[in-house]
């Protein structure tokens, strides 16, 4: 089995909204998958599916061998312990620093303090913020809240990144510097990358495997694809 | 090792929390002191309403006439009959003419009439003064008193002491409703600040649950939270009520209105009045702030 694989996949909404429809995709280890599609095509709700936010109506959400579709709420942490998440508004403590907000993610093991310190600054090295740790969320730009994020996100070292429009909020220079760490996680980590996104620019440059949602329709799965063949 | 340094971060945590969100828990802490000097306030109320009740019903007292012409062996017998049953106290010899003494003491008419006796022509009676250890018993044991030889007439008051009991019983049970009644007020009150607070850091939660935090990992810091603001909000009610009952226990002279109603002394009731306050505050609190965040935790 791959490390992630959804099979006959639907979700329908409360509010009778079919986000997703007879969705078959799986994903390998160290793969960079980005998810595309228009406003309203089921990015998010796909995303939101792997780190069990949602429960598919129906089919199987298979990540590293969790079937997701079956995860009791009181379990889902064991879920979420082996992912990290990158959100478009970051979702860091306003009141905790960087440094804090980081090793915030690896409290709950046990680990000593020297162990949080040791894996919450090799964190910050990689995303490159080693210096602003004392900072609080408001000081830095949009692109370094990002990178708190990202580092946040890896400090645990997750098998997958999952990231929903990470760059949404940014402008194009510092997207691009945010999208140089992910691939740099994804090369030298070797941690698989699913990436909702809709920003043209991004796709094309750096040509990996694309999924193409339309109103919740996988209509394209590309390898090296771009955002050139789509209509928008 | 895992286990207490969990333990350890989440205490530390739960102080760093309140420092970071001091105007909410100061908040939380005045609602917990305003609702905690109430339960103390009756805590101290009942406390003295049962001494009060209970040296009352300690002063009731059986008492057993004894045949005039009983010799000194058969009186000795109904004593140690007496002394026997099961809820007899204490019991206590009174001669007729410690009873005339008495009477004389009591009244000017009664030392004028009784003046005219000498202590043979005394027409009162040997008597045993019997306290009985449970009041509401104290009907039988005088009917069972009566049954022995000798004795002539039983009396304890009939239906007087009866109604007493009655009316005391459900005075003590008043004030302990009272008590329990505002303690759950209080349980309510804190458990609602704390869930002001509490949703104010639903953006904490949300973020632990997506790092992996499990809900019980989740809820510690939070139970520890509410701790210290029910130990920190029980300060000032415990301070206050202490020493506020000891400024009026002196100041009244020990008593209320009159010497039969003494109140309770300070330091019999501040051991008690502290720890009540104290726990109620600390457990109210933790679980108060404990079931609250469950709310945003999916369960
Ligand atoms: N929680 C929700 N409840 C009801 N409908 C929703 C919910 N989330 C998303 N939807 C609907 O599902 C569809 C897909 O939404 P979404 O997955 O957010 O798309 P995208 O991220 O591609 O913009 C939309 O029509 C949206 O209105
Ligand atoms: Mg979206």
């Amino acid at each position: 089995m791959e490390l992630i694989e959804l099979k006959d996949v639907n979700k329908r909404y409360k509010n009778g909204v079919t986000a997703l429809c007879d969705l078959n995709v799986s994903i390998g280890k160290g793969e960079f998958v980005f998810v595309i599609g228009a406003s309203g095509s089921g990015k998010s709700t796909f995303i939101k599916l792997l780190y069990r936010e949602e429960k598919p109506t129906k089919g199987s959400v298979f990540v590293g061998g969790i079937n997701v579709a079956k995860l009791r709420n009181g379990k889902v942490y064991k879920l979420r312990r082996k992912l990290g998440i990158v959100f478009q508004d970051y979702k860091l403590l306003p009141k905790k620093t960087v440094y804090e907000n980081v090793a915030f993610a690896l409290q709950m093991y046990g680990l000593s303090s020297s162990e949080i310190r040791n894996k919450t600054i090799k964190a910050l090295e990689q995303v490159g913020l080693k210096d602003k740790w004392r900072s609080f969320p408001d000081q830095l730009s949009g692109g370094e809240q990002q990178r708190v994020s990202i580092a946040r996100a890896i400090v645990n070292e997750p098998k997958v990144l999952i990231c929903d429009e990470p760059t949404g909020n940014l402008d194009p220079v510092t997207s691009m510097e945010v999208m140089k760490e992910i691939e740099k996680i994804n090369k030298e980590l070797g941690t698989t990358i699913i990436m909702a996104t809709h920003d043209k620019e991004i796709v094309n440059k750096f040509k990996k495997r694309v999924l193409v949602l339309d109103k919740g329709i996988l209509v394209n799965d590309m390898m090296k694809g771009t955002y050139k063949n789509e209509r928008n | 090792m895992k286990g207490i340094r969990i333990l350890f971060r989440s205490i530390s945590d739960s102080l760093t929390n309140i420092g970071r969100n001091l105007s909410l828990s100061i908040a939380s802490i005045s609602c917990i002191s305003i609702t905690l000097i109430l339960v103390a306030v009756s805590i101290i109320l009942s406390q003295n309403v049962n001494s009060f009740t209970n040296s009352i019903e300690k002063d009731v007292t059986i008492v057993v006439f004894v045949d005039r012409e009983a010799t000194k062996e058969e009186i000795d017998v109904v004593e140690a009959k007496i002394n026997l049953l099961d809820n007899v106290e204490s019991i206590k010899f009174q001669s007729k003419a410690e009873t005339k003494k008495q009477m004389q003491k009591e009244s000017d008419v009664f030392n004028t009439i009784m003046s005219e006796y000498t202590d043979e022509t005394n027409p009162l009676q040997d008597t045993y003064l019997v306290k009985v250890k449970d009041i509401n018993l104290i009907g039988e044991t005088a009917k069972e008193i009566k049954t022995f030889d000798k004795v002539a007439v039983v009396k304890y008051g009939e239906g007087m002491v009866e109604e007493l009991v009655k009316i005391f019983d459900i005075v003590k049970k008043i004030t302990y409703i009272v008590v329990i009644a505002l303690v759950v007020v209080t349980a309510f009150l804190i458990s609602n600040t704390i869930k002001i607070t509490i949703t104010n850091r639903k953006r904490e939660i949300e973020i632990m649950r997506l790092v992996g935090a499990s809900n019980s990992y989740i809820k510690l810091p939070f139970f520890f939270e509410g701790l210290w603001l029910g130990f920190i909000g029980s300060i000032i009610p415990i301070f206050a009520c202490c020493y506020g009952y000891l400024y009026l226990y002196n100041r009244l002279g020990g008593q209320l209105f009159t010497a039969i109603i003494k109140l309770v002394r300070p330091d019999a009731l501040v051991f008690n009045l502290v720890i009540s306050v104290l726990l109620v505050g600390v457990i109210v609190g933790a679980f108060g702030s404990y079931r609250a965040v469950r709310r945003y935790l999916k369960i």
